[in-house]
């Protein structure tokens, strides 16, 4: 396996395992099928279509007819994303130098394990609000877990990277974690929602929480590191991303009102919540990444040896 | 090795956890015992002295249009129909009667007791749409769920009062009975499979109620002579009450009138 070796300016040694890194990439790829897999079961109002878990009726194929086609179409694949996921774990431990990366490992499988378990107590249990958000939540949790996971096996993660000074305040890292965090937060409250948990105002407040501090970081960062490119692409995912989301979060409302009178989920309601809930798992991802980007980039200030964006620039 | 022995520990506790819930997978208990439907032992009815209230009920304005029900997607359910599936929420007749609803005694029969009826009520799958679209049955009584159609179905009722289950129907499977084991009017009933299957059962304490038919018309007989409380419950419009009088042998007419605007609650 090609790999290549690097002293970063942390002094952290790390080995770029390129296949490593492009399987944890399928693997989160994967993992955004099951979210839209997962999201379409709910949609189509067929979350209870198999009765019995794990198997369908003692059988692996169960006869796909209507809300059986989504619910076990999202079982398939959330059993092969459990077997990706064993794979990833193992290899991480295996062949990661870095401790924490093969804990990392583990908690993903942990994580998936868990999935599953919510996912047979939501069957078992008739839909218990609070067990379904739960799966809801603990699934954007994994994913955004797998696209870490992806993330700290690249080459640009593990390679010599200059830290740049910000000596703005609010910094740009506390930024970018308060904003995670609120996504976090907001999409709990999205599933609380769409599982019937509780109603859909605490969702719009998160909803004006997180537009204010998506555009609070992502502004710090173009305007503080406008000719860094890593910190610049962050900024305009971020700006594209809750651009969309919060057309999308209208229109799903829309959609749900005008599907209301219909005797069954009609097509733009579904399509509409679906890409609505999975852009908001791209939100958390993204912003995931941006704190992950401004933690490895920025210092609050000056330290020796760190440069400014100008100097990083001119080199 | 320390970190071998911990991920060890880990897969462990992962793969137990996985085991004790996908172990057993019976299904959910199919009966329980019904509650007692009044008081212990009481009293009988004497046929000698019964009345009867009969009546109707009516829905004074336009009702909503029925919808139509795009069953494309389920070729199964198209076959063997003849006429299109439009949606049941609110079925009227001649002069407005309106079907589908439940009239019952709510309150005056304190003291009697009634045994649960031993001859099945039959919840009928055809054409992916249930039959009757609001079943009353009594508390303990059998109810025979049937599959007509060449498609899974899954009947799944949503008590309040009452234990919930989720049962699939393959196509010639053997019906399936159930029975409720506490008053409830009425319990909402859908297929999971096909989303724009609904229903309700109205399961009731003793035998004093019945589901409207198109003329809208009820007839509730061998009642004994008392003050009662009686309700007429639709599933949009709500429940409405009236106060009834029975004296010995008399037959006495109470009619229910609904307005179009759903009520603000059930």
């Amino acid at each position: 396996m090609k790999t290549s070796s690097n002293q970063n300016s942390r002094g952290l040694q790390a080995e770029f395992a390129p296949g490593l890194h492009r399987y944890a990439l399928f693997t989160a790829l994967c993992t955004f099928l099951l979210l839209v897999a997962g999201a379409l079961v709910t949609s189509n109002d067929a979350g209870l279509s198999v009765p019995t878990w794990p198997l369908a009726w003692g059988s692996v194929t169960p006869p796909m007819v209507g809300g059986i086609v989504y619910e076990w179409s999202h079982r398939v694949i959330a059993a092969s994303v459990g077997f990706l996921t064993i794979i990833l774990a193992t290899w991480l431990w295996m062949a990661e130098k870095r401790p924490w990366m093969r804990w990392l490992g583990l908690a993903a499988l942990g994580a998936v394990i868990a999935q599953g378990i919510l996912g047979g107590l939501t069957v078992r249990m008739f839909q218990p609000p609070a067990v379904s958000a739960a799966h809801a939540t603990l699934a954007q949790l994994f994913f955004s877990t797998v696209v870490a996971i992806a993330f700290f096996t690249s080459f640009w993660w593990q390679s010599n990277i200059p830290e740049l000074e910000d000596s703005r305040t609010p910094h740009s890292r506390s930024l970018a974690i308060w904003t995670v965090a609120a996504v976090f937060l907001q999409l709990i409250l999205g599933a609380a929602f769409r599982h019937k948990a509780f109603g859909i105002i605490p969702h719009l407040v998160g909803a004006v929480i997180v537009t204010i501090l998506v555009f609070m970081t992502a502004g710090a960062l173009k305007r503080r590191f406008s000719n860094v490119q890593p910190l610049r692409k962050c900024a305009r995912f971020l700006h594209i991303l809750i651009g969309m989301q919060l057309l999308l979060g209208a229109s799903a409302w829309w959609s749900r009102i005008y599907a209301a009178p219909f005797p069954q989920p009609i097509a733009i309601m579904v399509t509409l919540t679906v890409v609505h809930t999975v852009t908001g798992a791209l939100l958390l991802a993204t912003t995931l990444i941006t704190t992950l980007v401004s933690y490895r980039m920025l210092r609050p200030q000056a330290l020796a040896g760190s440069t400014s964006a100008s100097e990083l620039v001119a080199q | 090795m320390k970190k071998s022995k911990w991920g060890m520990y880990s897969l462990a506790i992962g793969a137990f956890a996985l085991a004790i819930t996908g172990c057993g997978g019976k299904k959910e208990e199919s009966t329980e015992s019904p509650a007692p439907a009044n008081a212990p032992a009481g009293k009988t009815v004497d046929p000698a002295t019964a009345g009867e209230v009969s009546g109707s009920v009516k829905l004074d304005g336009t009702p909503p249009k029925p919808r139509p029900i795009n069953m494309a997607a389920e070729p199964a359910c198209s076959k063997g129909r003849t006429t299109p599936a439009t949606t049941e929420e609110v079925v009227t007749g001649d002069g407005g009667a309106l079907a589908n609803v439940v009239v019952y005694v709510k309150s005056g029969l304190d003291g009697y007791s009634f045994p649960a009826p031993t001859t099945p009520v039959k919840f009928d799958q055809q054409g992916c749409q249930y039959h009757p679209h609001v079943a009353g049955v009594q508390v303990g009584q059998p109810i025979q769920v049937v599959n007509d159609d060449q498609t899974t179905h899954n009947i799944h009722p949503i008590p309040k009062e009452n234990r919930e289950w989720n049962e699939s129907q393959p196509p010639g499977a053997a019906p399936i009975e159930k029975n409720f084991a506490r008053e409830e009017i009425a319990i909402p009933v859908k297929c999971n499979v096909h989303p724009w299957m609904k229903a309700y059962m109205a399961v009731v304490g003793h035998p004093y109620f019945q589901v409207t038919e198109k003329d809208g018309k009820f007839n509730l007989k061998n009642l004994p002579p008392g003050t009662y409380t009686l309700v007429a419950w639709h599933e949009l419009y709500g429940p409405s009450e009236q106060t009834v009088t029975v004296g010995p042998k008399e037959t006495k007419n109470v009619n229910f009138t609904f307005k179009p605007a759903p009520a603000a609650g059930d």
